[in-house]
């Protein structure tokens, strides 16, 4: 398919645009790469528990809301889509889409973060952030479903540092991109910002169902 | 070194990215859906939550992330990491399954 | 391309002289500039890390705990494990030779990302630092293995403060890990096809594979005991409800793997070094490549081998011993091949081939000690023993360092364009070799008879076989402190090098010795065999290392 397409610049190390961006797309893929591995290990600590415990994960797993965690499935469902529409128009060169769509993503990214702070926040009222205050009924399972929210919060929280990230990334993409810095001019920033928010909503696709939907 | 440059880069139309996120949309009402499933399947339902979340991440990555349209490079590190991770979790999970294989006394 | 020889008082345009401030070394984007910055960093903190083992070495002279309390020595050795082995050993080859190098043999003019190189100097010294404080505000006892719940919930040391220094140094692993692997898929020299590498660039593939997929799971488990020591969170603490066994599988997945990331490299130094002064063909190329991606690859599977002695199923401790003896056949491949190398070679004993003979011998003995720890019985007897210090230092300080002499000797006069003193420095190889061995054999023998590692007490009978061993880290550190003199010296002092001094084949000795800043003239383009030596007639023209120095090479391509 033919349509118009940025200009490019060419680093020094390279001998051509075709090496520099595939170079840059495989870097960002080994990066995602070290990001597969560093939440993979925090996911086999959660299987080796939950295997363990499954009747007690189920029974701690009541206390998350459903429906807050499939509206921010949806939520970043969407903005993998909107980021996607963001790297089409980079691709394209067209920049006014370009930044629409990248603060659509914005948006979408901080509002996944504020649901998630309502969350935490009903956990903490609740008692269930694991400390000297945790309370569980029933007591047989305060153990392991201790154990569960400490799970849930490490995993949740180190994703939702990674959203954040996402958002500071984007917003500084945003503002190279408003006042047109020669670093932003093709579209592979673009791009590898793109990959890294495509990971975070990978991530989440996975942990939506692990913690919100564990079976009896 | 150089002025500007043009490389060829295949841009993915809108209609694909569309019909990628209907289907992941799709998909995510069914793994809600089937947790709901009457009756004791605590295997069955793991196994289909999982599969359905192993469909959506290949969508993402095939598609949003491109590498469908890729070199085989992109193909061989995009499938590195997950492939390690198989081996993590195999060998991990292999020691807690066969570990009471062996009965030892006092260690119920 | 450039063949001119360089003659003395002649001052050429190179990478050295191309700013002076201290600035344009710190904002360096150079490959080869960050190089000396890593080689000066890593050398500071080896320096660091053996002060530490000097003073456990001086502790162990005698039977009782006299030189300090159990508490201080626990600190000590646990300081010398966590320097030594995340700030000298992993980075040590990579950082320094490989940076220098790698763009420099596949005829690139930088790594693909050279800011990102600079930044992962940064996340070192950063990383560094923070250890660094660490250590000056009391240090930590719980062993460079952090083991939980001791970590996590008891220790009273800076446990949180070191974990964080070691995440960020895994950081910059990774981004040199990172650097590496594209460097080498995407920006090789047009004719440089992957059979065509030199096998030091094969191992440094293999090293960076094997940091990408294995440092982040350690940084996130050592985040997870910060997490389980700051805020309580249950994860690996049994009283909270975690099992302390989840930790040592995910510690030891990168753990062990970690242990090739310190000898592959070293390995690739050597057959770059034993086919240069053995003037033939590495013999068994492909299987010494391939060697180091089955090095990889299986070392990933063997990290149960850490804990036959823990509640692991004896099941998946006999999947790993069998896997563990696997891994000893890509090593035992290489070391035949290196020595089929130098079978009928004409051997030219230089300092960086004696380390190399050195690392055959110590890597054979280091490697054949391995099979005991990973047989499930013996494993009992000698777990947690001295033969277990010994055996890891015989691969890492026999292995490793010896690697990383051979491989600063043999490249010192591409860095720097001088040539060091021979004389002095074949003395130092045989003072480091004497000295190790006078060092570790006694360890196996101690290990033998039940000396627990990690102790300072010790019964009066064993003080003779503790005493040969003190003696030897003396020899061992005046066989350190040698180098560091005779190579500053050589700065102002060494011969010329010239472009190749060795005779090597190898693009890095195909441009200026230092090198230009974008390494090239022009792109180089490969059209022969690597380690064509046959193919030459160079060794009358081998510089005579304390001459001149200056060679006028073949014009090859």
């Amino acid at each position: 398919m033919v349509q118009e397409q940025a200009p490019q610049k060419l680093g020094i190390q390279f001998e051509d645009l075709q090496q520099q961006n595939e170079s840059y797309i495989v870097g960002m893929w080994t990066f995602l790469v070290t990001e597969i591995m560093f939440f993979g290990a925090v996911f086999a600590t959660y299987l080796v528990y939950r295997v363990a415990n499954q009747e007690a994960f189920w029974e701690a797993h009541r206390h998350l809301s459903i429906p807050l965690g499939f509206f921010n499935t949806c939520v970043l469902l969407t903005s993998s889509l909107t980021m996607a529409l963001t790297v089409h128009y980079a691709q394209r060169g067209l920049r006014k889409q370009q930044l629409l769509w990248l603060f659509v993503t914005m948006a979408l990214a901080m509002t996944f973060l504020v649901v998630k702070g309502f969350e935490y926040h009903h956990k903490f009222v609740e008692g269930l952030v694991p400390g000297p205050n945790f309370r569980f009924e029933p007591a047989e399972y305060f153990r392991v479903a201790q154990l569960f929210f400490s799970l849930y919060f490490a995993m949740t929280g180190l994703h939702a540092l990674h959203v954040a990230i996402g958002v500071l990334v984007m917003g500084v993409l945003a503002i190279l991109i408003a006042i047109r810095h020669p670093s932003v001019q093709d579209f592979i920033p673009v791009e590898l910002v793109g990959l890294y928010w495509h990971f975070v909503d990978i991530v989440w696709i996975f942990l939506f169902p692990l913690l919100y939907l564990i079976p009896r | 070194m150089s002025d500007e440059q043009h490389s060829h880069v295949h841009i993915v139309p809108i209609r694909v990215y569309l019909l990628v996120y209907v289907a992941l949309l799709v998909l995510l009402v069914l793994t809600v859906g089937a947790a709901y499933l009457p009756g004791h399947h605590t295997t069955l339902n793991n196994i289909i939550a999982l599969t359905i979340a192993i469909v959506k991440a290949v969508l993402v990555v095939l598609y949003f992330m491109h590498v469908r349209y890729s070199t085989r490079l992109t193909w061989l590190w995009a499938s590195a990491g997950f492939f390690w991770l198989v081996i993590m979790f195999i060998l991990t999970l292999g020691d807690y399954f066969t570990r009471h294989w062996v009965p030892v006394q006092g260690w119920e | 391309m450039s063949m001119t020889v360089a003659r003395p008082g002649e001052v050429r345009h190179n990478y050295l002289n191309a700013g002076d401030t201290v600035l344009s070394w710190l904002l360096t984007t150079d490959h080869k500039r960050i190089a000396i910055l890593y080689l000066v960093s890593v050398t500071f903190f080896f320096m660091v890390g053996g002060l530490l083992a000097a003073l456990i070495r001086l502790e162990l002279l005698t039977p009782q705990g006299d030189l300090m309390t159990s508490e201080n020595y626990n600190r000590v050795f646990t300081m010398h494990g966590v320097v030594m082995i995340f700030l000298f050993l992993i980075p040590a080859i990579p950082a320094v030779l490989g940076n220098f190098l790698v763009p420099l043999m596949v005829g690139a003019r930088d790594l693909a990302f050279p800011r990102l190189n600079l930044a992962s100097w940064y996340l070192y010294m950063a990383g560094g630092l923070i250890a660094t404080w660490a250590m000056v505000r009391g240090g930590v006892d719980t062993g460079w293995t952090f083991y939980p719940p001791y970590s996590s919930s008891y220790s009273t040391s800076q446990v949180t403060l070191t974990i964080i220094g070691a995440f960020i140094i895994g950081f910059s692993s990774i981004a040199t890990g990172i650097n590496f692997i594209v460097t080498v898929h995407k920006m090789r020299a047009p004719g440089l096809t992957w059979f065509r590498l030199p096998l030091f660039i094969w191992a440094h593939y293999a090293t960076s594979v094997i940091i990408v997929l294995g440092t982040p799971v350690v940084a996130i488990t050592l985040l997870l005991v910060v997490v389980e020591r700051v805020f309580r969170l249950g994860i690996f603490d049994p009283a909270l409800g975690g099992d302390p066994i989840l930790f040592q599988h995910l510690f030891w997945f990168y753990s062990h793997p970690a242990v090739y990331i310190m000898i592959l490299p070293a390995m690739g130094v050597i057959s770059e070094v034993v086919a240069c002064f053995s003037r033939k063909r590495v013999f068994g190329y492909h299987f010494v490549a391939f060697s180091s991606i089955a090095i990889a690859v299986i070392g990933f599977l063997v990290w149960g081998h850490h804990m036959f002695t823990t509640g692991q199923s004896v099941y998946a401790g006999m999947a790993f011993s069998l896997l563990s003896f696997l891994v000893a056949v890509p090593s035992a491949v290489k070391v035949f091949n290196w020595t089929a190398t130098m079978y009928k070679g004409t051997i030219d004993l230089r300092a960086p081939m004696l380390y190399v003979m050195g690392f055959l011998g110590l890597f054979v003995i280091g490697g054949l000690t391995g099979l005991f720890l990973a047989s499930l019985a013996t494993d009992i007897h000698l777990q947690d023993t001295y033969f277990v210090v010994a055996h890891f230092h015989y691969i890492m300080v026999g292995g490793t360092i010896f690697g990383y002499l051979a491989g600063l000797h043999f490249w010192w006069p591409k860095m720097t364009g001088r040539m060091y003193p021979e004389g002095i420095a074949k003395l130092a190889a045989l003072i480091i070799f004497a000295g190790f061995n006078l060092t570790f054999l006694p360890q196996f023998v101690l290990g033998f008879l039940g000396m627990p590692r990690r102790y300072h007490w010790y019964p009066e009978e064993w003080q003779m076989l503790h005493v040969m061993s003190s003696a030897g880290a003396a020899l061992l550190g005046l066989g350190y402190i040698l180098p560091m003199f005779y190579l500053l010296w050589s700065l102002r002092n060494g011969a010329l090098a010239g472009p190749n001094p060795w005779g090597a084949t190898g693009l890095e000795w195909k441009t200026d010795s230092p090198p230009i800043t974008h390494n090239f003239e022009e792109t180089p383009i490969v059209t022969e065999e690597p380690y064509a030596y046959d193919n030459h007639h160079q060794h009358e023209e081998v510089a005579s290392g304390t001459g001149t120095g200056t060679t006028e090479t073949r014009d090859s391509v």
